[in-house]
Order: structure tokens, then C-alpha cells, then sequence
């Protein structure tokens, strides 16, 4: 049977996502609910556009000439709800050479699944990069703040250099939640026990998804929480980045 | 070889007038970085000072400092005239004073006149009755001519711009000959033309020995402008420092002759750098030197002005001259055009800061040196001030050796001029195809009296029937209109100086363009995939349309209306075509309305794809507003399907970015977390 892939929208000019320009292709369906999410409209299950991976492929070629240093990033939503779809999708990309990029919270990752984890081993052969957004080093301010633990998302990042797929570590600082020397410093320590990191983006918490939740009728939950000025989200990186040291010394001596 | 000419690599070009075949034998292409460049002067920031206080006052004033009213322009009307004469290196203005506009009655006394008179000044009465009693212009020649099926089609709009009253511009006279050559070895050239030419006197033969007698006034009277700036120029440039000034009397004369809708400079800089690596070789001058005349020079650059009407000025949204300056490109032998001497020119945005004009167009290519790729999007970034343009695309259409006339006319410089013809409302013709011929708007019987259509729904074989039939009979009218005003031009305000530092045997582009494209895609896809229903007056005129159902969107990188739009740009250029075009010219067309779309569109009534009467028009060549809605990149692809062979003259897509979307501020890369931990190791 062919899978379809239940798509929300697809930006041809994605900049923002991934190495060069990128088609973009927004995954329809979360199982997370991070009270800062700024896609509220993709969240739901159910909904978003049909399309075969051929169709996306037919899509990217016919353009191809403008993703010269780019390719395909898969995001969402999270991706790995059809993860099936994710596989044949960039199978199909990686028999044209196209680079691959999936933008996921590894939420759906499951260590013991003996159905899921044969997946994931295939998703592995056919993931040219993978952008992991650690959203709270603490599970339980994980479970807080996106109302699920994170011992699944650490588990796919060790899974995921044990596999040595070449990841970004994305991490949002939310005024009074994740802006904590504490925490940083702890994700900084887990971060530098991982070999295959490439690059850190700690990005300040913005407040631009606000108007989705306003027309989907929907209550913010961070209301009242002001961004992050741009200079905390330096500070935030300093910390990180001396407890990914911190975590490397110790490995070292 | 002439002295001024110790230490170059002779060939062809000693011989015959030929700048390329000297740039290729003695450029040197450079693949460096920016970090020779040098800041500004203390006299460079001294002038620029000045310069921008002037500016303040000009805007202040309301847009216009100070005009003269009295003295006609031409090359040596004026004394000369300085910022702030012992700072300037490179020196010369159009008039005795800075920001002074020249008065330039030649396109048309009346547009001069209003010039002056909307701007708070009187034009002197004697040359107002001159120029209307005793000495015709070309504004008066046209309108002699035009027939009232031309003039029905101007005051209706469909054809609009046309550059019947004014200068036409869009000529580039290779500025680089007389730094080259020197003036007298042009003079000497140009007479052995005009010796030659053929002894039968027809028509064209006296024409053509008319023209090159006036070629070599306006050179010997280029020799005199040098004069009254105290320079030689007779000779060739012998140091950079010449080579700049010599060039830059080229482009000062021309602008003080003609006042051009566009008047652009060329493709200098390449050039200009075989004098500096010469000079930098022999010590004659420092890399801050060179830096401070080049820097100078664009200084002068952005001084150009022109006596405009505000209707003129809120047509093209400010006050446009067009100074457009191609830098860089690839040589047909694989070589970098780009020199140092690129660098400097876009190195001024830095050191004199930003400015529309002169419009720097960097010629882009794949192959173009990494390095001076991140220098353009460095100083992009920093500036908002370079256009670029596709030299791969128009290298294979020109060589190595074009530059860019306006915004995006492409030319070989001295050997290719063209006739700039605004551009025919095909929206507006779509409309009359359905209203049988009468206007929208005025409700006047404008076109041809063809049957209108009368079914309740819009049929697309029976529209597009009708449709080429209206575009037809409006490509014969609007040539009609550009053959009278190129005559009238080349009659009474030829531009001389700059056809004098053309070759003999001048390729002609006959420009055409196309406003309101994607109106024209959108609404043939309404009325081939929806239902599309007219919505009729009292008189049955269509005033307004209903449509019913989605229909595919250009701008969507949907072949099904991308391909409506490339076909009618094919078509409509083969209707041009068909016609009989003045001096031989080699019809083209354009679609780049870049401001003027506005207008445009509030002179078109309602159309098929559910635009509203009255709405602008997408700008050039880009989708209807906020109907691309899958990115950026399918809206550039839906673009990037019209035929360039048929737009020579170019195709336009604004594009514009809020900061932050392309890409993030501090950019995330492969292996920076490696450099972040550097201290670590």
C-alpha cells in the first residue's frame, strides 16, 4: 500500500531551517502541547493535505536550481508521528541527492518498541541531519512545560550518536521557565556527553505565535510572558557551552 | 604606442577603437578579499559632509534647491563649478553649482517649463519663445505626427510612459574611449566614418553624415569641457587619477546635454583598474589614493540631477536618473571580470555611505569569485544598495563586455543603444477585447469596433480569439507610436556626445513592454478553470466580473497558468514583431513596471481574475498581491518560466525580506559549536 503523508503546508523558501535554502514541509499532528508552541495549527491529529512522497519529490526537483546548498527539511508538528512517511520521503530524496533535514522533538521515540525501532534504524540510514529541539533539560519541567517527560527525547540524543547522525541541538530560553543558570548548565553538561552535535542555536522565546492561538480561538498559555531579550539568549549560550566543556574535561581526564 | 600607454599589452585595440580587446589584454582578475580596501579620506568625509548638508537643504526646499532658468544646458554652458574645489580629485558638475538643475528645453519646451514652474521658478521668456517660434523640439514633432487613434490610446491609458515629451535616455555611450583613446583619436575615427560613407545621397546616407558632423561637434566640444576644468583631454589618461576624470567628462557631458529618463554610466570599474594596477605597480599613487578618487568619482555620481515635473517624480516614486553602474561578471573565457577595482566601487556604500544612486548592479554568476560573493552580501546586508543581476543569463545574449541601461536593459557598451518605448497595458486589452473596443472607464470607442462579447459566462477560446485580435491591432498602434518618437528624437534631440563614442554600425534594441502581466494570467486561468461572469452597464460595457470557483494562481509554480503567462509574452512580442520598426530597430520587450504599476492599475477598470477597478497592478513581473502562497521560491519559479528570449529588455520580481527572514541573525553552521569550544581546547 503507498503512504501518504498528511502534510499542513509547504514553504518552498525556508531559510530558517536546515543548512541553505530548504523546502520545507510542515507534518500535520503533535502529540506534545509545549506551552510555547508557535504552531498551534498543526498540532491536531487528524486534518492537513494528503500527498504521496513522489509528489513532494516532483515538487522539490522542478525548482531544485534554488536549493543549491539547501534540501528538504521535515518538520511540523512532529514528523516522527508518520514516521513511516518520513522514511519514504527522504529514501526517495536521497535516491535524487537531495540532503535531508528533520526538525523533531524525538518525542515519539521509543527505546523498548519493537515496532517502532526498526523505523528509527531506517530513518537513521536516510537522515542527513537532524535538528533536536531539547526544550527542558529537567523531566520535570519537561513534563511541565510540553506536558510530556523528556526520557525519550535524552534517549533518542544518545541513540542518535551512538548512530553518529550529525544533529543541531536547538534550545528555547522562556523568561522564568528554561532562563536558569541552573538548567543551562545541566543541559550544557548532557550536550557535551553527545560526540555527533554540530551546532548549538539557543534561540530567546519570541511571542509572534500568539495571533494563531487568537484565530484558532485558543487560550495562550504563556500569556503575559515578555520575550527574551536577544542578549539573555548569549548569556544562556555561555552557560551551555561552559557545561558542555565542563562535561568534556571530565571525559577527558 | 603612445606614451600614455607605457607598460600595457598592446593588440587590436591600438588600432581601432576597442575597449574590450584592451580590458582582455591587461585586466587582472582578482579572487582576493576586501582587506586591501582602504576608509575615507579626511577630505573624502570633509566633501561628503558638505554634500549631505546640501541634500538636507535640497529636501527641505521640497526637492529642488536651486534651477537655472536662464542658460540652455549643453556641454560648455557652464563655467565650471566644485564642491569645494581643492578637496575634489575628481571634479566637474553639470552646472556652475552644486545641486543646480540645468535647464534642458531639447525633449520638449513645455515639460521644461512646467519643470521650472511647479518648482517655484520661472523659465527665462526668451528661451520659452525660442524654443517655441524658432527652434522645434522633439515634444513638438511627435505631436505634429501622432494620429488621434495614438493620442485615444495615451489619454485612455492604454499605452502609457511613452517618452514623448521627454528625454528618452537608456543610450550608454562607452565613457571608457575617452580615457582610452583621448578625444582627438575618436575625432580622427569618427571623420574617417563620415569619409567613407556611401557617396550616393539618399535619406539615410545624409542622415548618417549628419549624425557623425554632429558626433564631432560634440567631441570637439568635449575637448573644450575638459578645458574649462583645466584638462587636456585630447590625449589619453595617463594615470588612474586621468583615467576616472577623463570618463567621468565623457558622462558629464552627456548628462549636460540630455536629460534622459535613464542615463547610465556603463561598466567601468574593470577598466579603470588596469590604471590602478599600473599606478600601484610604479608608486605613482597609494591604494588610499586610488580609494579617495574613486570615491570621488561616485560622489559625483550621486550629484547627477534633472529639472522633473513632481508628476514625473510620483510616476517613478522620487527622482530617478538612473546612474546604473554593472560591476563584476565573467569573462567568455572563463575568466572573473571582477578586479579590485569592483571592490572600491561597492567599497564607497562604506565610505560615503548609502545611496540609491549611482545604481550599483553587480553582473551575478554561479562562478563569480567566493570571496567577492561574500563581499556583495556583506555589504548588501550593510547597505540595502547593490542590484544584481543575472550575468549568466545575458552574457549569452551580449558577451563580456554589455552593461545594464536603467534598471535591467542590457547592452553591448558602444556597439548596442536602444529605443526606449514604455510599455502597453495588456490588462487593459484584455478588457477591450471583451468590450468589443470601448474603454472601461472613459466608455469612449478606443480600439477597434470588434464584436464585445455578450454571453452570461466568459468562454476562454472565444476570449483569447478576441483577445489576439485587440492585441494585434494594439501592437500596430503602439510600434506606430514609438517610430514617430524615435524619428522625432534622433531629428531634434539626438544625443550626439553619447552616439559619438558608439561604433559606425550601431545594433538598435526597439524596446516594448507589458504592464499588468500577471492580471492577464490570473484572469485567463479564472476564465479557463472557474466561471467568470460579466458583470454588465446600462450600455453593456463589462465593468465588473463575478468569478466563481478556484482557479490556479501564477505565482505558484503551477504550470497550468505559468504557461498562460509565458505564452502571452511570446505572443504578444511575434504582434511586435509583425510590424515595420524605425532604423531597423530589433523589437524586445520588457516587463517591469517597478513603481508605475500603481498607476496602472488605477487607469484599469475591474478584470476577470476579481480585481477590483482601480487596484494596482503587481509590480514587473511578479504575482498578483498575496496570491503566491507557497514561498518565495515557487513564486520566483512561476517568474522564472517567461522567456527571456523574448524579454530581452528584462523581466523585474520585487522581492522583499523583513530581517531575520533569510536566515537568522546570528546564522547557525556546521562546525561553529567546534569554533565556540575553541578556548577550550
Amino acid at each position: 500500500m503507498e503512504i501518504k503523508g498528511r502534510i499542513h503546508s509547504i514553504e518552498s523558501f525556508g531559510t530558517v531551517d536546515g543548512p541553505g535554502i530548504r523546502m520545507t514541509i510542515f507534518m500535520q499532528g503533535c502529540p506534545m502541547r509545549c506551552a510555547y508552541c508557535h504552531n498551534p495549527d498543526t498540532r491536531e491529529m487528524s486534518g492537513g493535505t494528503e500527498m504521496r512522497a513522489e509528489e513532494i519529490i516532483e515538487r522539490y526537483e522542478s525548482v531544485k536550481s534554488f536549493y543549491r546548498s539547501g534540501g528538504i527539511t521535515v518538520t511540523g508538528g512532529e514528523p516522527l508521528v508518520q514516521i513511516d512517511f518520513v522514511c519514504r520521503l527522504f529514501e526517495l530524496a536521497k535516491e535524487h541527492g537531495i540532503h535531508t533535514c528533520l526538525d523533531t522533538s524525538g518525542a515519539v521515540f521509543a527505546p523498548k518498541s519493537k515496532t517502532l525501532m526498526p523505523k528509527f534504524e531506517r530513518l537513521a540510514e536516510v537522515c542527513d541531519l537532524i535538528m533536536l529541539d531539547i526544550k527542558h533539560i529537567d523531566s520535570e519541567g519537561h513534563l511541565k512545560l510540553c506536558s510530556l517527560p523528556n526520557d525519550n527525547i535524552l534517549a533518542f540524543a544518545r541513540w542518535l550518536d551512538k548512530k553518529n547522525v550529525p544533529v543541531w541541538i536547538r534550545h528555547v530560553v522562556v523568561p522564568g521557565i528554561t532562563d536558569n543558570d541552573d538548567y543551562l548548565y545541566r543541559l550544557g553538561l548532557f550536550i557535551g556527553t553527545l560526540g555527533n552535535v554540530k551546532a548549538l542555536d539557543v534561540l530567546p522565546y519570541h511571542t509572534m505565535g500568539v495571533s494563531k492561538y487568537k484565530q484558532l480561538g485558543i487560550a495562550y498559555p504563556l500569556e503575559g510572558t515578555e520575550p527574551l531579550p536577544p542578549e539573555r539568549a548569549v548569556r544562556a549560550k555561555k552557560i551551555i557551552l561552559d557545561g558542555i566543556r565542563s562535561a568534556r574535561t571530565a571525559a577527558v581526564h | 604606442m603612445k606614451p600614455q600607454w607605457n607598460g600595457f599589452t598592446g593588440g587590436l585595440w591600438e588600432n581601432e577603437v576597442n575597449v574590450r580587446d584592451f580590458i582582455q589584454r591587461n585586466y587582472t582578475p582578482y579572487e582576493g578579499d576586501e582587506s586591501f580596501l582602504c576608509g575615507p579620506t579626511k577630505a573624502t568625509k570633509e566633501l561628503w559632509d558638505k554634500v549631505a548638508q546640501l541634500a538636507k537643504k535640497e529636501r527641505e526646499a521640497g526637492g529642488v534647491l536651486d534651477m537655472d532658468t536662464e542658460t540652455v544646458s549643453t556641454i560648455t554652458s557652464h563655467n565650471a563649478g566644485y564642491i569645494d574645489k581643492d578637496k575634489e580629485k575628481i571634479v566637474g558638475l553639470q552646472t556652475d553649482k552644486p545641486f543646480k538643475r540645468a535647464l534642458q528645453p531639447y525633449g520638449g519646451i513645455r515639460m521644461a517649463a512646467k519643470a521650472c514652474a511647479e518648482n517655484g521658478y520661472t523659465i527665462s521668456p526668451k528661451v520659452a519663445e525660442f524654443f517655441s517660434v524658432h527652434r522645434k523640439t522633439h515634444n513638438a514633432g511627435v505631436f505634429d505626427v501622432y494620429t488621434p487613434e495614438i493620442r485615444a490610446c495615451r489619454s485612455n491609458h492604454i499605452i502609457t510612459g511613452l517618452p514623448d515629451a521627454y528625454g528618452r535616455g537608456r543610450i550608454i555611450g562607452d565613457y571608457r574611449r575617452v580615457a582610452l583613446y583621448g578625444v582627438d583619436m575618436l575625432i580622427e575615427d569618427k571623420k574617417e566614418q563620415k569619409n567613407s560613407t556611401s557617396s550616393v545621397m539618399y535619406d539615410d546616407v545624409i542622415r548618417d553624415r549628419e549624425e557623425l558632423s554632429e558626433q564631432i561637434r560634440a567631441l570637439e566640444d568635449l575637448k573644450k569641457l575638459g578645458i574649462i576644468y583645466g584638462f587636456d583631454i585630447s590625449r589619453p589618461a595617463e594615470n588612474v587619477q586621468e583615467a576616472i576624470q577623463w570618463t567621468y567628462l565623457g558622462y558629464l557631458a552627456a548628462v549636460k546635454e540630455q536629460n534622459g529618463a535613464a542615463m547610465s554610466l556603463g561598466r567601468t570599474s574593470t577598466f579603470l583598474d588596469i590604471y590602478a594596477e599600473r599606478d600601484l605597480k610604479n608608486g605613482t599613487f597609494t591604494e588610499e589614493e586610488i580609494q579617495e578618487f574613486t570615491d570621488h568619482f561616485i560622489m559625483k555620481l550621486r550629484l547627477v540631477r534633472f529639472a522633473r515635473t513632481p508628476e514625473y517624480n510620483a510616476l517613478f516614486s522620487g527622482d530617478p536618473t538612473w546612474v546604473t553602474e554593472s560591476v563584476g561578471g565573467m569573462g567568455v573565457d572563463g575568466r572573473t571580470l571582477v578586479t579590485k577595482m569592483s571592490f572600491r566601487y561597492l567599497h564607497t556604500l562604506e565610505n560615503i555611505g548609502t545611496a540609491p544612486e549611482p545604481n550599483l548592479t553587480v553582473l551575478w554568476s554561479v562562478r563569480l569569485p567566493e570571496k567577492f560573493k561574500r563581499f556583495c552580501a556583506k555589504t548588501s546586508i550593510n547597505t540595502s544598495s547593490i542590484q544584481y543581476e543575472n550575468d549568466d543569463l545575458m552574457r549569452a545574449v551580449h558577451g563580456d563586455d554589455y552593461a545594464i541601461a536603467c534598471c535591467v536593459s542590457s547592452m553591448r557598451i558602444g556597439k548596442e543603444m536602444q529605443f526606449f518605448g514604455a510599455r502597453a497595458n495588456l490588462a487593459k486589452c484584455l478588457l477591450y477585447a471583451i468590450n468589443g473596443g470601448v474603454d472601461e472607464v472613459s466608455k469612449k470607442q478606443v480600439g477597434p469596433k470588434f464584436r464585445p462579447i455578450t454571453s452570461e459566462y466568459l468562454d476562454f477560446d472565444e476570449v483569447m480569439e478576441k483577445y489576439n485580435d485587440m492585441m494585434k491591432w494594439l501592437a500596430g498602434v503602439y510600434v506606430n507610436a514609438l517610430n514617430i518618437i524615435h524619428y522625432m528624437h534622433d531629428k531634434y534631440c539626438y544625443e550626439r556626445l553619447q552616439m559619438a563614442l558608439h561604433d559606425r554600425n550601431v545594433t538598435r534594441w526597439f524596446a516594448t513592454g507589458i504592464a499588468g502581466l500577471s492580471v492577464v494570467a490570473d484572469s485567463l486561468s479564472a476564465i479557463k478553470y472557474a466561471k467568470v461572469k460579466p458583470i454588465r452597464d446600462e450600455n453593456g460595457i463589462a465593468v465588473d466580473y463575478e468569478v466563481e470557483g478556484d482557479f490556479p494562481k501564477y505565482g505558484n509554480n503551477d504550470d497550468r497558468v505559468d504557461k498562460l503567462a509565458a505564452d502571452l509574452v511570446h505572443t504578444f512580442l511575434g504582434y511586435v514583431k509583425a510590424n515595420h520598426t524605425y532604423r531597423d530597430g530589433k523589437p524586445t520587450t520588457s516587463i517591469l513596471t517597478i513603481t508605475s504599476n500603481v498607476m496602472y492599475g488605477k487607469n484599469t477598470g475591474a478584470t476577470p481574475d476579481g480585481r477590483k477597478a482601480g487596484v494596482p497592478f503587481a509590480p514587473g513581473a511578479n504575482p498578483m498581491h498575496s496570491r503566491d502562497t507557497n514561498g518565495a521560491v515557487a513564486s520566483l519559479a512561476s517568474v522564472s518560466k517567461l522567456p527571456f528570449a523574448d524579454a530581452q529588455d528584462g523581466i523585474s520580481n520585487t522581492f522583499s525580506v523583513v530581517p531575520g527572514a533569510l536566515g537568522k541573525e546570528d546564522a547557525v553552521f556546521y562546525g561553529d559549536l567546534e569554533l565556540e569550544l575553541e578556548s577550550f581546547k
